[in-house]
C-alpha cells in the first residue's frame, strides 16, 4: 500500500432502487437483505454500505459479476446516478454538495470517463470525438485540434482523424474513446469495462496501451471490470464487489494468496498464479536463505519469469532486488508451492 | 297519450311540466298516429331520448333544441375568440398571402429552373430533376402550371411553419413524460378526425376569404408526424451516446444541439417527408374553404360533374406529390447516409 494522497474517497455510501428509497434506508442499515428488500417491499439494493479510498496516481479496480453494482458504484463518481445515502469525496470536496454548475465544472475537466460500448458520436469524425471535452468546456478551437491530435497520435490512431467511428473495428473505436478521456486533461479517469467488448488480442493490447500511458501520466484510474485476470493485470489496489457489498479490497497479490471469502476463492481458482504471483508476494526474509543465491531476481518479476530463469530446477534459490536493494530471498521450492491452487470451495458460487 | 308519461305523473311534476311547455312540436310519425287513433304497442317503446320525454313532459328540451344550444353557446364565445386568435393566426394569413403573390408574380421561365435547382441541391438527384422536367412541361402545356406554383406556396409555408412548430413541441414531449401524455391524445385526434369536421369551427371563427382559415386547417393535420416522430427520434437516441454526453459535462442545450438532434435527425426528415405528404392532401381538401390551387379545380370538376377538369387537376397533384416525396425522400437518405 504506498502512501500517495487520497484523491477520491466514498463513504458509507448506499444506493436503493425503487420509488421511496429513504424508507427503506434505515431498515436497510439494520442488516435487511437484499432479497427480502425485493420480495417484501419491491425495492433493489443497489450497493450497501461502501467505503472505498482510491489514491492519486493509482489504478483502483473494481471487480465483480454483473449484478454485483460496479457499474452503478462507478456512476456515482460523477453523479450519473445519485446515491440514496453517503458521501463521495474528490479532493476533500464533498461532490453530492455540488450544484449543478460545478457538478458540470467536475464532469469537464477534472474527471473523464471511458465506456463500455465506446458511446462515441456517430455523426462526428474521430478528431471531433476525440476533441469533445474541450470544446464542451469551450477552448480555443486551435488548441482543442492540437491536442485532440496528440492524444490520437499517442494511441496509434495517427492518419485516423477524418475517419468516421462507424468505419473504425471495435478496439480502434475504443482508442478513440481513450484519446477523448485523456484530450479532457482531467486528472481522474473513469474507466467502465473499458476493455470488455473486445476481443482477447485486442483487450491485452490495450491493457499495454493503458499501463504505458499510466507510466507517464500518473492518472487517478477508476477501473470496472468482471475479468479478474485484467483486473490483477492492472490493479493497484483491487476492490471486490458481490451483491453490493465490498467483499475484500486491497493489494491485489494480497488478496490472490490470502482470500477471506468463497466467493473470492472460487474466482481465484482459476488464475494462472505463475503469471500473476510476483517474486515479492512469495519470497522470504533474505535472513533465511539455506545456501548461495544462484542469481538475482527482481521483486516485481511474475513467478513464471523466474521458472524461465531456472529452467524449471526446482534446486536453485535466488536473492531479490527492488531498486538495487536487496529485498529477499526466493527458494524455488517456496515457488512452487504458491503456485499450488487452491481448491473451489465446496459452498462456493460453482457448487451450486 | 305519450310512453313515458307515467314518469313524470308518478314523480309529481305534472304540473311543472305543463307550467315550462313550450310550444309542442310533434313528429310526424306521432302526427300519424294520432290521426288514425292508434295507441303505440309494446315493440315501439322508444329509448328514453330528449325527444320522447319531450313528448310527455313539455319542460324537457328535444334534441333539435340541443344542438341549438351548442351553437348558440358557441357563437356566443366566438367574440372572445377571434379577440384572442384573431391576431395571433393573422401573420400566417400574411406569409400565405405574401408567398402566392411573390411565387406568383416569378415568370415561369425564371421560376421553374430556380424549382429544379433547389430540388437538385436536397436531392442530388438527376432522375428527380429529369421527371420534374417533364411533370412541369406537361404542366404548362395544359395551362395549370399557375394552380401548381399555388398549391406549391402553400404546402411550403405551411411546412415550414409544421416544422418550427413541431420541432419544440416533440423536443418538450421527449424530455418530460408528462407533456408526451398530455399531448399524445390531442395528436391521435388530430388524424382521427375526419378532415372536414375540423373546417367546421373554423368556418364560425374565421371569414372564409382569409387564407389563414384554409392555413389552419392544413397546418392541424400535417404537423402531427413531425411532433411524433421528434419526440419519438429524441427517445430513440442512442443511452450511452446521452450518458456520454452527461459523462463530460455537457448542459442540456449543448446536449439537444450537439448529440440528440442531430442522431434523430432521420426520424425527424421522417416526419417532415410524411408532414408535406399531408399538408398536399389536406390542401386539396382545403379548396373547399377557398384554398386556392389545383384542388380549387378538383372540386370544380366534382362541383360541374366536368370529368376533364377533374382529371387533368388530379393528375396534376400526383405528380406533384410524387415530385415531394422523392426530393424529400432523396434529402432524408443522405441524412442516413451521414449516419451510418
Amino acid at each position: 500500500m504506498s502512501d500517495a494522497k487520497i484523491k477520491v474517497s466514498i463513504k458509507n455510501l448506499y444506493k436503493i432502487f425503487g420509488t421511496e428509497p429513504q424508507s427503506y434506508l434505515e431498515a436497510v442499515k439494520q442488516g435487511l437483505s437484499k432479497s427480502d428488500l425485493k420480495e417484501k417491499h419491491n425495492h433493489v439494493l443497489g450497493l450497501k454500505d461502501i467505503n472505498v479510498d482510491m489514491r492519486e496516481g493509482e489504478i483502483t479496480v473494481i471487480m465483480g459479476l454483473s449484478g454485483s453494482g460496479k457499474s452503478t458504484l462507478i456512476r456515482h463518481l460523477n453523479r450519473l446516478i445519485e446515491p440514496t445515502d453517503g458521501e463521495i469525496l474528490v479532493d476533500g470536496e464533498d461532490v453530492l454538495a455540488y450544484s449543478d454548475d460545478q457538478l458540470r465544472q467536475l464532469r469537464r475537466s477534472r474527471m473523464s470517463m471511458v465506456f463500455q460500448k465506446f458511446a462515441l458520436l456517430p455523426h462526428r469524425t474521430v478528431l471531433d470525438n476525440a476533441g469533445m471535452a474541450p470544446r464542451v468546456r469551450g477552448d480555443a478551437k486551435a488548441s482543442i485540434e492540437q491536442e485532440a491530435r496528440r492524444w490520437l497520435d499517442r494511441v496509434g490512431l495517427k492518419g485516423f482523424e477524418n475517419s468516421y467511428p462507424h468505419q473504425l473495428s471495435g478496439g480502434m473505436q475504443q482508442r478513440v474513446g481513450l484519446a477523448r478521456a485523456l484530450t479532457s486533461n482531467a486528472p481522474i479517469m473513469l474507466m467502465d469495462e473499458a476493455f470488455s467488448a473486445l476481443d482477447p488480442l485486442i483487450r491485452t493490447s490495450m491493457q499495454d496501451l493503458l499501463l504505458e500511458l499510466q507510466k507517464d501520466l500518473h492518472k487517478t484510474i477508476i477501473f470496472i471490470t468482471h475479468d479478474l485476470d485484467e483486473a490483477l493485470k492492472l490493479a493497484d489496489h483491487l476492490v471486490i464487489l458481490k451483491d453490493g457489498y465490498v467483499v475484500q479490497q486491497g493489494e491485489p497479490q494480497h488478496i490472490l494468496l490470502n482470500p477471506n471469502d468463497p466467493y473470492i476463492e472460487d474466482f481465484v481458482a482459476d488464475i494462472n498464479r505463475a503469471r500473476v504471483l510476483r517474486v515479492g508476494s512469495v519470497m522470504t526474509d533474505a535472513a533465511h536463505a539455506s545456501h548461495e543465491p544462484d542469481g538475482v531476481v527482481q521483486a516485481r518479476d511474475s513467478l513464471e519469469s523466474v521458472i524461465a530463469l531456472a529452467e524449471g530446477d526446482t534446486n536453485k534459490a535466488y536473492r531479490v532486488e527492488d531498486k538495487g536493494q536487496v529485498v529477499g530471498h526466493l527458494e524455488m521450492r517456496d515457488l512452487v508451492r504458491a503456485l499450488v491452487r487452491p481448491q473451489a470451495p465446496e459452498d462456493g458460487v460453482r457448487a451450486s | 297519450m305519450a310512453t313515458y308519461d307515467f314518469l313524470f305523473n308518478s314523480l309529481g311534476l305534472r304540473d311543472w311540466c305543463d307550467a315550462h311547455a313550450g310550444e309542442k312540436i310533434t313528429g310526424l310519425a306521432a302526427l300519424l298516429k294520432k290521426t288514425k287513433g292508434e295507441s303505440v304497442t309494446w315493440q315501439e317503446t322508444p329509448f328514453p331520448s330528449l325527444n320522447a320525454l319531450n313528448d310527455a313532459c313539455g319542460a324537457i328540451p328535444r334534441s333539435g333544441d340541443f344542438t341549438r344550444m351548442l351553437e348558440t353557446g358557441f357563437l356566443d364565445i366566438r367574440g372572445a375568440l377571434k379577440l384572442v386568435l384573431d391576431p395571433l393566426t393573422q401573420p400566417l394569413s400574411w406569409m400565405l398571402d405574401g408567398a402566392l403573390t411573390l411565387f406568383g408574380a416569378i415568370p415561369w421561365f425564371i421560376l421553374v429552373p430556380l424549382l429544379l435547382i433547389a430540388a437538385l441541391l436536397v436531392s442530388r438527384s438527376i432522375q428527380i430533376v429529369v421527371f420534374m422536367i417533364i411533370s412541369f412541361a406537361m404542366l404548362l402545356f395544359v395551362d395549370h402550371f399557375e394552380m401548381t406554383v399555388e398549391t406549391l406556396s402553400i404546402i411550403s409555408v405551411c411546412t415550414v411553419i409544421c416544422v418550427v412548430l413541431g420541432l419544440p413541441i416533440g423536443i418538450a414531449m421527449s424530455k418530460n413524460d408528462r407533456v408526451q401524455n398530455a399531448i399524445i391524445p390531442v395528436l391521435d385526434m388530430l388524424q382521427t378526425l375526419p378532415t372536414f369536421v375540423y373546417l367546421i369551427p373554423l368556418i364560425f371563427l374565421f371569414s372564409i376569404t382569409e387564407p389563414k382559415l384554409y392555413g389552419i386547417a392544413i397546418i392541424l393535420y400535417a404537423i402531427v408526424p413531425v411532433i411524433r416522430l421528434t419526440n419519438l427520434g429524441i427517445r430513440l437516441v442512442d443511452k450511452d451516446v446521452k450518458e456520454a454526453a452527461d459523462a463530460f459535462g455537457m448542459s442540456d442545450m449543448q446536449k439537444l444541439l450537439g448529440v440528440e438532434i442531430p442522431l434523430a435527425l432521420p426520424n425527424i426528415m421522417a416526419g417532415v417527408n410524411q408532414t408535406i405528404m399531408m399538408s398536399l392532401a389536406m390542401v386539396v381538401i382545403a379548396s373547399l374553404v377557398s384554398a386556392p390551387g389545383l384542388g380549387e379545380r378538383v372540386l370544380q370538376g366534382i362541383n360541374n360533374n366536368e370529368l376533364g377538369v377533374g382529371f387533368i387537376a388530379g393528375f396534376g397533384i400526383v405528380l406533384i406529390a410524387i415530385i415531394l416525396d422523392r426530393v424529400s425522400k432523396a434529402a432524408l437518405s443522405r441524412v442516413n447516409a451521414a449516419h451510418h
